[in-house]
């Protein structure tokens, strides 16, 4: 069984089809790549899983649990949370402080309004060793505000892996990222445990073929071609539609 | 967790527990305030309506300055708290006046919860008008039902009991700030608990990023709805203290005045440390009461002057960061002036 399944995902925004008979399915511990050209409808995929966006037709199934009518906030606790492709974090807040409350909401202390941020030995843990991984010990007494492109980029996929997901799903974890930083990036995503599904959502194809184990390509709203990266790359069709030059070159 | 990481995670404990530490400038403050009990003893009357005034603008902070709500209709819990604690003095239902400031916070409490449910949809302007509109709403009926509190006269007849059985409100107001001022100090800690909670934290987050906040598994509704309550539950027990300590409430407690006043005073004193209010309540009624001393007739004048100076020199650092209030502070400062409004940078 799938860990995530959508069946016949739809999204009409007025009369504009975003998503037409979408239907994915990622497998337990994948590294799966949703790839298209700009306004293929690969944002509007995440926001229908996340449930930002209430789908016009179809299931969205996690670990064979309907999650269609789920609130955002439930599916995470469910376990399936996402980064965003532009930054979204909380700029007047620490590293230290943005890791403390997703760790203690995943505890289901969020709504402990007595004890202190941290109290807790199994808190402070956790935070400790999230702040190793995604190398924000040395920044992570600073304002959010105040750090460096790349670093900002670490801590948004920090903050979403703090929540503990089984399914991650990456909106263009890497765009805009300098090239100094680059490298830091791209490790850390590489060094993600193998247990946690990913769903990558990506421009760069250098990252999508060195990192994804499955592609699905998505069309004007639909799905084109699904397959192993090396299938998707032989395709004539991806060829024409969408890579073209870049993986002739 | 292994060697390497022992370090790391004794530098997170203890910044952590540093976050929430009182600083000696708290400490101070805190003694000062109740040193004014033995300094200041021909002022008791202007002390207990500064506490008082504190108290409420405090519970504003809290909505405002953590969770980013922000409200013209603060007074609603306030007077529906006054009201019901000089009812329930007036008809003997509860006589110490403890429990009944606390039963009269969670009266405002579930006015709170109720009324919470307008607030957590829609822009800034559309939460002041709506939080307006309660506090009308309510000032009205309590008009229209004057058989029971008393109208435009106001309710009278009420006498409240010794505190704990022993601490008769003298005339002096003696006992009455010394018991204002206890209740701040405990609302105070309350609160103060509250915000360096995860709760608290959370409510930052809310603020700061609702998107975000719920992507990371936080029901930022219920978040909202919880501080809403709370915040009505502090001012209603501000507004029960002004019964309490004056035997005696008005329509005016419902007022637009006293919510568009309290604004003032939390910008005065800024938002979001929890201090404002209270520094803010002690900056406003010196000012009131030095001004009324020099022109009786036109202290708001000057009131207002101080205010649009306080908005134009300092508004970067007043609000702690409310594009919001101080959007619509700098526009009312505008209007005051006959000027056309300065648009407030937006926060970046």
């Amino acid at each position: 069984m799938p860990i995530l399944e959508t069946i016949g995902l739809e999204k009409l925004f007025g009369g504009i089809v975003a998503a037409h008979d979408v239907s994915l399915a990622i497998e337990k511990g994948a590294r799966h790549a949703l790839i298209g050209p700009n306004g293929a409808g690969k944002t509007t995929v995440i926001n229908l899983l996340t449930g930002v966006l209430r789908p016009t037709a179809g299931r969205i199934m996690l670990e064979g649990r309907d999650i269609t009518d789920t609130a955002p906030h439930e599916r995470v606790q469910l376990g399936m949370t996402r980064t965003f492709q532009i930054n979204q974090l909380f700029l007047d807040l620490t590293p230290l402080e943005t890791i403390g409350l997703a760790v203690s909401e995943r505890l289901g202390l969020g709504g402990d309004w007595w004890r202190l941020v941290g109290s807790k030995a199994a808190v402070t843990d956790e935070i400790v060793e999230i702040v190793e991984r995604f190398r924000l010990a040395d920044v992570m007494h600073e304002r959010t505000a105040t750090l460096p492109y790349g670093k900002q980029r670490l801590l948004e996929i920090a903050l979403a892996f703090a929540c503990r997901p089984r399914v991650l799903l990456l909106d263009e974890p890497a765009a805009g990222v300098p090239e100094a930083e680059r490298h830091e990036l791209l490790a850390t995503i590489e060094a993600l445990p193998a247990e946690v599904t990913v769903l990558l959502i990506e421009h760069d194809m250098d990252l999508v073929f060195s990192f994804a184990d499955r592609i699905s390509v998505l069309v004007n709203g639909s799905l084109f071609v699904d397959g192993a990266p090396e299938d998707v790359a032989r395709d004539p069709r991806v060829k024409a539609v969408y890579l073209g030059e870049e993986l002739d070159a | 967790m292994t060697p390497a990481t022992a370090p790391l995670a004794a530098d997170v404990s203890r910044y952590l527990a540093r976050r929430a530490r009182w600083s000696p400038l708290e400490i101070g403050f805190w003694i000062f305030a109740f040193a004014t009990i033995w300094l200041f003893p021909g002022k008791y009357l202007i002390l207990k309506d500064t506490a008082i005034l504190a108290l409420f603008a405090l519970s504003l902070d809290l909505i405002v300055g953590y969770a980013g709500i922000i409200s013209l209709g603060q007074a609603a819990f306030f007077g529906l708290a006054g009201y019901f604690s000089g009812l329930i003095a007036k008809y003997g239902i509860v006589d110490e006046p403890v429990i009944a400031l606390i039963l009269s916070g969670f009266a405002a409490a579930a006015l709170g919860f109720v009324t919470s449910f307008l607030v957590l949809r829609g822009s800034d302007l559309t939460r002041l008008m709506v939080t307006l509109g309660v506090s009308l709403m309510l000032g009205e009926i309590a008009n229209r039902y004057s058989d029971l509190t008393g109208g435009a006269d106001g309710l009278q007849g009420v006498t409240i009991a010794p505190v704990l059985g022993r601490f008769r409100f003298d005339l002096y107001g003696h006992n009455g700030y010394v018991y204002c001022l206890i209740v701040l100090f405990v609302c105070f800690l309350l609160a103060r608990r509250i915000v360096y909670s995860p709760f608290g934290l959370s409510l930052r987050a809310v603020k700061e990023n609702a998107l975000r906040a719920s992507a990371i598994g936080i029901p930022v509704k219920w978040r909202l709805v919880a501080i809403y309550t709370v915040s009505a539950g502090f001012a209603g027990i501000a507004g029960a203290l002004l019964t309490q300590t004056t035997a005696f409430c008005s329509l005016d407690v419902f007022s637009l005045e006293r919510s568009a006043d309290l604004l003032l005073v939390l910008i005065i004193g800024g938002t979001g440390y929890l201090y404002g209010g209270l520094i803010g309540a002690v900056i406003y009624k010196l000012l009131q009461d030095w001004i009324a001393d020099l022109t009786p007739q036109y202290w708001q004048f000057w009131i207002g002057l101080v205010l649009v100076a306080i908005v134009l020199v300092g508004r970067e650092r007043i609000g702690g960061g409310n594009a919001a209030l101080r959007a619509f502070i700098v526009r009312l400062g505008g209007r005051l002036l006959g000027r056309r409004a300065v648009p407030a940078p937006d926060r970046q």
